[in-house]
């Protein structure tokens, strides 16, 4: 009897020995992400949220000053909110036209041309380009003088003096959008697109087809809803990049000329390490941290209305 | 009747299918016309590569040189310390790619296949740090290796890839270990296996694929890294391919030359092995991406 009782007892301990035994390999196994995610996110985090309340700069002994780099930022920093300004007009002309760009080339690649496998991949080649290689090659196209582009604008519209691209205040931006979007609408957003088109199922067009739709009512009604999940992605993903964009602006024209390129990325980066104000830059770094998870949380509210998840996605 | 019914019938699948095939010739030379805009400017960057350097800059610009000067290569190679940053670069490249795919896979399978209490939570912060841009992480950062007295050294290079690689890639083995049947862990088990032996006797040995994707994807990622680097590093013997060609194309050389010819080489060279990995490995490549965008 005593037995019988017991039985139950010791099946269920064992359960639960496993049950425990498994979770302590289970974190084992996630250690060193653990460990990695402690050391070199959170706690550098946590530290610069510190400093950035202290004039820090490297080799100093820490002195708090309270907010004075928050206030400084709004009211005494001209570049401040220049390189927001600037930032924000990047972002909402590249990511649109990026998206919209990669949306296109993937439905183009979702024709069942011939050759689509050669296309694509001279689509998504200028997307591997080192970026440093890649401006390189951008700055001679985009010689004001000596350059192919303003040679072709010249022998096709007479236009003498072109554009000044990455040595005029006023082309800058334009040409850094050029670089940028050359890069972006062959590449991972297309390709994401182009799973997302390739899975929507053939019976929804048959089926808009039998009752008489057209290809504009088709995209609108089938294509679109179904590949909200794929566009949000690539929206989250591609305004977080053009906030924190950073190396083609700084190769390029190293912020210049007159700042025209100096985007907020640029701006933390010459805080700390031109300037040498380390705990400023710590401040500038975490206020783009806010904004970016500000603007990320928007965006998970926001697509309860626009995003439908089901159908035959996984 | 029923004759001018058929006819319209054909005419009108005759006009569906011209319109049709006209359709299709403009999606050609849309997809053509694209194809060479997009490659124009390597085109054009590997043809001005093998430009004279007298020939580089040019009034009105010549689009093939006069004479093919090859040497251009030879030249970049041995100029500043072009070979040296490559041995760096493939030194660096190697031992964090190594790490992050050991240790996404690792962080992967746990996700993958324990049950443990916070699971959920801490998969949901992995995806979480993916809204953590480098730039925001760049100066806390480096503060921190400031103070390991880490400048200067590779270290900040490779050492965080050796913890739990990167949200992406630790996503990309979840998924596919997800796709690994259950019985073939739990036989194992029942035959005395550890875990361990589980996760590195069979689980790796199935992993091909995504062990290949996440290895081509890391190795672009930390070929073409640039932001690091330019912080970290600050002795031209020690610089990154990216790093020193930067340099390069700022500080004047001695002689007064113009490099531009260099510069354009040098360009050319650090991008063929990423060429490379992509053309061998596109299957992966392409896979791994299209994953990551999927349920996203």
């Amino acid at each position: 009897v005593a037995q019988a009782a017991a039985r139950p007892t010791v099946a269920t301990r064992r359960r639960s020995g496993i049950a425990r035994q498994e979770a302590l390999y289970g974190y084992l196994f996630l250690l060193p992400w653990l460990i990695g995610l402690t050391v070199f996110v959170v706690v550098p985090m946590l530290g610069a949220l510190m400093l950035s309340f202290t004039p820090y700069s490297l080799g100093r002994p820490v002195t708090f000053n309270g907010v004075d780099n928050y206030v400084r930022a709004f009211t005494n920093d001209p570049q401040f909110f220049a390189s927001i300004w600037r930032t924000l007009n990047y972002a909402l002309i590249y990511v649109p036209l990026s998206i919209v760009g990669a949306l296109l080339v993937a439905m183009l690649l979702n024709q069942k041309l011939k050759l689509t496998n050669v296309f694509r991949t001279m689509f998504f080649l200028p997307h591997l380009i080192p970026i440093v290689a890649s401006v390189f090659i951008w700055t001679y196209l985009l010689n004001p003088k000596y350059g192919l582009v303003n040679e072709a604008i010249f022998r096709l519209f007479k236009i003498d003096p072109g554009p000044g691209w990455f040595a005029s205040k006023d082309w800058a931006m334009t040409a850094l959008i050029m670089l940028a979007l050359w890069g972006a609408i062959g590449g991972n957003q297309m390709l994401i697109f182009l799973a997302g088109l390739q899975g929507v199922p053939g019976e929804l067009y048959e089926a808009a087809e039998i009752d008489g739709a057209g290809q504009l009512r088709k995209f609108v009604s089938i294509t679109l809803p179904m590949i909200s999940p794929t566009l949000f992605f690539n929206l989250v993903l591609g305004i977080i990049a053009a906030m924190a964009s950073f190396a083609n602006a700084f190769v390029a024209a190293n912020g210049g000329p007159a700042y025209a390129t100096w985007l907020y990325a640029l701006h933390i980066y010459f805080s700390a390490f031109q300037f040498g104000e380390y705990g400023y830059a710590c401040a500038l770094a975490m206020l783009l941290f806010a904004v970016l998870l500000v603007l990320t949380a928007v965006q998970f509210q926001l697509q309860k209305r626009w995003v439908y998840y089901g159908g035959e996605t996984r | 009747m029923a004759a001018s019914t058929a006819d319209l019938r054909s005419t009108r699948s005759n006009q569906a299918h011209a319109t049709r095939a006209l359709g299709r010739t403009l999606l050609y030379a849309i997809a053509i016309s694209l194809g060479v805009l997009l490659m124009l400017p390597i085109v054009w960057g590997f043809i001005s590569s093998l430009k004279p350097e007298t020939e580089i800059k040019l009034l009105p610009p010549v689009i093939f040189p006069s004479r093919w000067v090859p040497g251009n290569y030879a030249e970049v190679w041995t100029t500043k310390l072009f070979g040296q940053w490559t041995q760096n670069s493939a030194f660096i490249v190697v031992l964090a790619t190594t790490g992050t795919v050991l240790t996404a896979a690792l962080s992967g399978y746990a996700f993958a296949r324990f049950r443990f209490p916070g699971r959920n939570q801490l998969f949901a912060l992995t995806i979480a740090t993916i809204i953590l841009p480098d730039v925001v992480t760049l100066v806390p950062r480096f503060i921190l290796y400031y103070q390991l007295g880490w400048l200067n050294t590779y270290l900040p290079l490779i050492v965080p890839y050796w913890f739990g690689g990167t949200a992406f890639y630790i996503f990309l083995f979840r998924q596919f270990f997800m796709t690994i049947p259950h019985d073939l862990d739990e036989a194992a088990r029942i035959d005395g296996a550890t875990y361990f032996d589980v996760f590195a006797r069979i689980i790796l040995p199935l992993s091909g694929p995504v062990m290949a994707t996440v290895s081509i994807i890391a190795f672009i990622e930390h070929w073409n890294s640039f932001l690091f680097p330019l912080v970290i590093l600050n002795s031209p013997e020690k610089f990154t391919v990216s790093i020193g060609l930067r340099w390069f194309a700022i500080s004047p050389v001695s002689d007064g030359r113009p490099l531009d010819h260099l510069l354009l080489a040098g360009s050319v060279m650090m991008t063929v092995p990423i060429m490379l990995l992509f053309f061998f490995g596109q299957r992966y490549f392409v896979r791994g991406v299209v994953m990551s965008g999927i349920k996203g």
